[in-house]
């Protein structure tokens, strides 16, 4: 056996290289295992590169309508592959900024395919079998495959594009995100099947650039884990936009031509309509990636797909700990990066909570964007709260009309009992950084009163934040 | 600017109380003086008189709504010359909007006298909560129900949590509302947040699991501080300030519930008394170290002399008599002096130390519809039977229609618990905290007795003083029943 580390991690995403660090700090000896990438999907191919996208999509738009501004720009126009070659190098960059992390925090880096071969037992370390991969070239200065002993070992492998049988991707005509983020030229017309963050970035995207786009939902809301009053708001801005939009329908088969696509898409009331398209991006979700590690063969429990955990990241297995999108939904970075932290601190014995999943907050980053955290009006009347709603509209608030973004709404939750504040939800410009004041005032249990006494700056559009909380209550100002 | 109804505060611990009853309606005048509303604690129901003039022109908190903080706004009178129409208006109009104005003003008055009562704890709280700029506010409270010494305790009782020790107790304000909604005393509560912050998860754990401690008597606190040995001013005993989790209980009701038929009881809610007696009792047998004596008393001597008494009572011209004494009240004063000849036994618990009194306070459980009270016959030694008589006749009067002070209830060192009426020959009684002691008093009854070697027939009773062992001791305990049956067998004693 090469080496013996206090903790491995399999997986070197944002839960596992932040779980590597966290517990080099707490001066663990360390090792994260990583068969493709520092930084994981979110770095390499999720978060990271789709917001580099949008943004030019976002400086694209803002070009076309400088006369709003009283700016001329003409003849705007873009370049596929400097879109892509910019967002790919702010991946890049970011990668190699995981590395030098890393090797900071003297995390050593093993790369290969990891399998879990035996369990920690007592003071005897657990091993893992790396071996060789093909996928990607070995990072500087990592550790070359081999058997390891670890005394306490963490999943963190993450999640890869679920595929619908008969519709799977085919990296040519039916794509996934990955073939989505690197595009060679701009489809002109494409099919997002999906309306999940994953797939409305994508058509907000791409719609941006001058493709048709229709996006099909089976489910009768675009944005389905969002407030019902935020996605219609939504929804009305995309189609506004150009982009068409069928919820309750279901794509039921794909025929795929020489140059495009042609499904068939079944909506309410048993009928069917065909929609033809150069592309279909298939964005129905992820699913955890849990096999080749040997999980079930050591008993691992797993439901559903899922590794089964206490919610500070321990397994049915003593000494195999499970964090991030192996662990369950909300699929999202930072609900890996905190869940970590958290199996790492509890490893170490130190006092810990399973996080409440409750005040994760959702951010899609498409025009307009959208933020959330915390109960939708619906779920919390279905939990029994007895609610008041704040809103406070975007056209409410000086600078989002100086900003020209007169679009938007802020959304608050209350419990009328107790004044908690339950949930909040947004849309229009700059919500996802909007959000986290909403995150901290939840965390931080605070009431409706806390918040009225907040002094928010003035002009900014936090403004409306706090407008909002005064509106459940019957005391909004602006409206 | 309307003026703002307040929520009084009817004794130095009162947190909230059950608004019973409104006894003018909107749009009536109101004149300084008039009763306004009944407003209903865990023993007592007091009246709420208004200190200005105006037209009552919104009932903010509608009559049976339990619970209501103190200092919560629960009506606004508008001011003379003031257009009540519009003062309506803002309360009365539909939906959210319309409603804000009166909520407004009760989140504003209520942070203004929140900061008040934490920042000038010395003062009394009338002036803090008098004067908000602007805001019109007015504080209600019956001036003669605190006594002077504990006024200054009633400006914290809105405070959210008292602190320990002097110290600053940490917890979300989530968490400070649902303890201060569900009567829960965070200073109990164990935090489980960063730095042993007390947040929700920890409120909630302690309300489902009961785990908080009750709240630790106020009268613990403040007895520690020098009030100590001046019975008027002596700290509320009574009424848990707060009626916190839930008395320590086996079960929960849902077991309780599970092991009978459903459909074959009906379940009746617990009022404040009922709540207060099952909390104080509970707390009483489970922290105070009970132990009983038992004595015979010879009767004879008493209810000839009694008869004689009354008897003589002066009759005015209707013909009723002045007095009519009983023998409860024979036994009230006959404890009251034994007290005086045993003072040690005359003190109560105080945690750390002993308070010894100088006068015997005796309470006298009244039994009511649902309940009972225990009003206080003060300096009871002191007084003539006749007096004694004539106050137990109107305590008891206004005992039975909840019209009872709180400072008419709290206090005393021992108390009369009496069957005897029921035929009930002799039990022993749970002790009232902070009592040092309770005699059950049994049925007054013909017994055939052994005198000078022959038998004899007397009336006699069996009387059962219950102990607080870490106050009365065995000894002790019995050096007071024997002055106790000394005073009743020779009764003259007790008339001069």
């Amino acid at each position: 056996m090469s080496d013996t580390y206090d903790i491995l991690i399999i997986g070197a995403g944002p839960g596992g290289y932040v779980a590597a660090i966290r517990a080099a700090q707490l001066g663990f000896k360390t090792a994260v295992v990583d068969r493709e990438h520092l930084g994981g999907i979110c770095l390499n191919w999720g978060c990271i590169p789709t917001k580099a996208l949008l943004r030019s999509a976002e400086i694209y738009h803002y070009m076309q309508h400088a006369k709003d501004y009283g700016l001329t720009a003409e003849n705007v126009g873009f370049d596929v592959s400097a879109i892509v070659k910019r967002s790919r190098g702010v991946s890049g960059r970011l990668n190699g900024g995981v590395g030098m992390l890393l090797k900071k925090n003297k995390v050593d880096v093993i790369w290969g395919e990891a399998a879990i071969e035996a369990a920690p037992k007592g003071n005897e370390a657990g091993r893992v079998v790396v071996r060789e991969t093909t996928r990607a070239e070995a990072p500087k200065g990592a550790k070359a495959a081999g058997t390891y002993g670890a005394k306490h070992i963490i999943v963190a492998t993450g999640a890869r594009p679920r595929a619908i049988p008969g519709i799977e991707p085919d990296k040519k005509q039916i794509w996934t995100y990955y073939e989505a983020m690197v595009p060679q030229t701009m489809p002109k017309s494409l099919l997002v099947m999906g309306s999940g963050a994953i797939g409305i970035e994508f058509a907000s995207f791409y719609r941006t650039m001058g493709a048709e786009v229709t996006v099909v939902e089976v489910l009768p809301q675009i944005l389905p884990v969002e407030d019902h009053e935020i996605a219609a708001h939504a929804r009305k801005r995309f189609e506004k936009q150009g982009i068409k939009i069928l919820t309750g329908a279901k794509v039921a088969k794909v025929e795929k031509g020489a140059d495009a696509i042609t499904a068939t898409v079944e909506t309410e009331g048993g009928k069917t309509q065909e929609i033809t398209a150069e592309i279909l991006i298939s964005a129905v979700g992820v699913v955890g990636n849990i096999e080749t590690l040997g999980l079930e063969k050591l008993g691992v429990t797993i439901e559903r797909g899922i590794v089964a955990t206490d919610g500070l990241g321990r397994t049915s297995v003593p000494g195999i700990y499970a964090i991030g999108d192996v662990a369950g939904p909300p699929m999202l970075a930072h609900k890996a990066e905190h869940e970590g932290v958290l199996c790492v601190e509890t490893i170490k014995g130190l006092h810990t909570h399973p996080m409440d999943k409750g005040k994760i907050p959702g951010c899609t980053y498409c025009q307009p964007q959208v933020a959330s955290v915390g109960l939708t009006e619906a779920k919390a009347k279905a939990q029994g709260f007895d609610v008041r709603v704040g809103r406070f509209p975007f056209a409410g608030n000086g600078k989002a009309i100086a900003l020209g973004e007169p679009d938007g709404l802020v959304k608050t939750i209350f419990d009328r009992k107790t004044g908690q504040l339950l949930g909040a939800h947004m849309v229009g410009a700059e919500v996802t950084e909007l959000i986290q004041g909403y995150v901290v005032a939840m965390t931080l249990e605070t009431t409706e009163e806390e918040l009225m006494h907040t002094v928010f700056p003035h002009p900014t559009l936090s403004e409306m934040m706090h407008e909002s909380v005064l509106d459940a209550y019957g005391r909004v100002i602006h409206t | 600017m309307p003026i703002n109804v307040l929520m009084p505060a009817l004794s130095p611990t009162m947190e909230k109380g059950n608004l019973a009853k409104w006894l003018k309606k909107e749009g009536d005048t109101v004149k300084s003086g008039d009763v306004l509303a009944e407003i209903e604690t865990d023993k007592a129901t007091m009246e709420v008189e208004a200190v200005d003039e105006g037209v009552l022109a919104k009932i903010v908190v509608p009559e049976g709504t339990a619970d209501v903080p103190v200092n919560d706004l629960i009506a606004l009178i508008a001011e003379e010359g003031e257009d009540v129409g519009s003062v309506q208006a803002g309360g009365n109009g539909q939906g959210k909007a319309a409603e804000a104005p009166a909520k407004a003003e009760a989140a504003k008055t209520d942070a203004t006298k929140t900061d008040a009562g934490r920042t000038e704890p010395g003062k009394p709280q009338a002036p803090a909560g008098n004067e908000t700029p602007g805001g019109g506010t007015m504080s209600y409270e019956r001036v003669d129900t605190a006594p002077e010494g504990a006024r200054p305790a009633a400006g914290k009782a809105n405070g959210a949590a008292p602190p320990t020790s002097g110290g600053r107790l940490f917890a979300s304000p989530l968490a400070r509302r649902i303890a201060k909604q569900e009567g829960l005393d965070l200073a109990a509560v164990q935090g489980s947040g960063p730095h042993g912050r007390i947040i929700e998860r920890d409120v909630r754990a302690a309300l489902d699991g009961g785990t908080a401690k009750p709240v630790p008597q106020a009268a613990a606190k403040e007895a520690a501080a020098k009030e100590a040995a001046v019975p008027a001013a002596k700290p509320d005993p009574a009424p848990a300030p707060k009626p916190a989790a839930a008395p320590p209980s086996g079960l929960t009701a849902k077991q309780v519930m599970g092991m009978f038929e459903p459909g074959s009881f009906e379940e009746v809610p617990l009022d404040g008394m009922r709540k207060t007696i099952a909390k104080r009792l509970v707390e009483s047998k489970q922290t105070v170290p009970h132990f009983y004596l038992s004595l015979d008393v010879e009767l004879d001597a008493l209810l000839s002399l009694r008869e004689q008494v009354n008897a003589g009572a002066a009759k005015d011209k209707d013909g009723k008599p002045a007095f009519k004494l009983s023998v409860n009240d024979f036994v009230i004063k006959a404890l009251a002096l034994a007290l005086q000849r045993v003072p040690a036994a005359n003190a109560v618990w105080a945690e750390d130390r002993i308070l010894r009194f100088r006068h015997s306070d005796v309470g006298v459980a009244v039994a009511i519809d649902g309940g009972l009270f225990t009003p206080v016959i003060r300096k009871a030694e002191q007084k003539t039977l006749s007096t004694i008589s004539a106050e137990m006749k109107d305590l008891a009067a206004r005992a039975r229609t909840k019209k009872l002070k709180p400072d008419e209830y709290q206090g005393g060192t021992t108390a009369v618990s009496n069957l005897g009426m029921f035929g009930i020959k002799s039990f022993g009684a749970v002790i009232n905290p902070p009592h040092g002691t309770i005699l059950a008093v049994g049925a007054g009854e013909a017994r055939v007795v052994a005198k000078n070697g022959a038998p004899a027939v007397v009336q006699a009773m069996t009387v059962t003083l219950s102990c607080d062992h870490r106050v009365v001791d065995g000894a002790l305990g019995a050096e007071l029943l024997a002055a106790f049956k000394g005073l009743i067998e020779s009764p003259m004693g007790m008339l001069v």
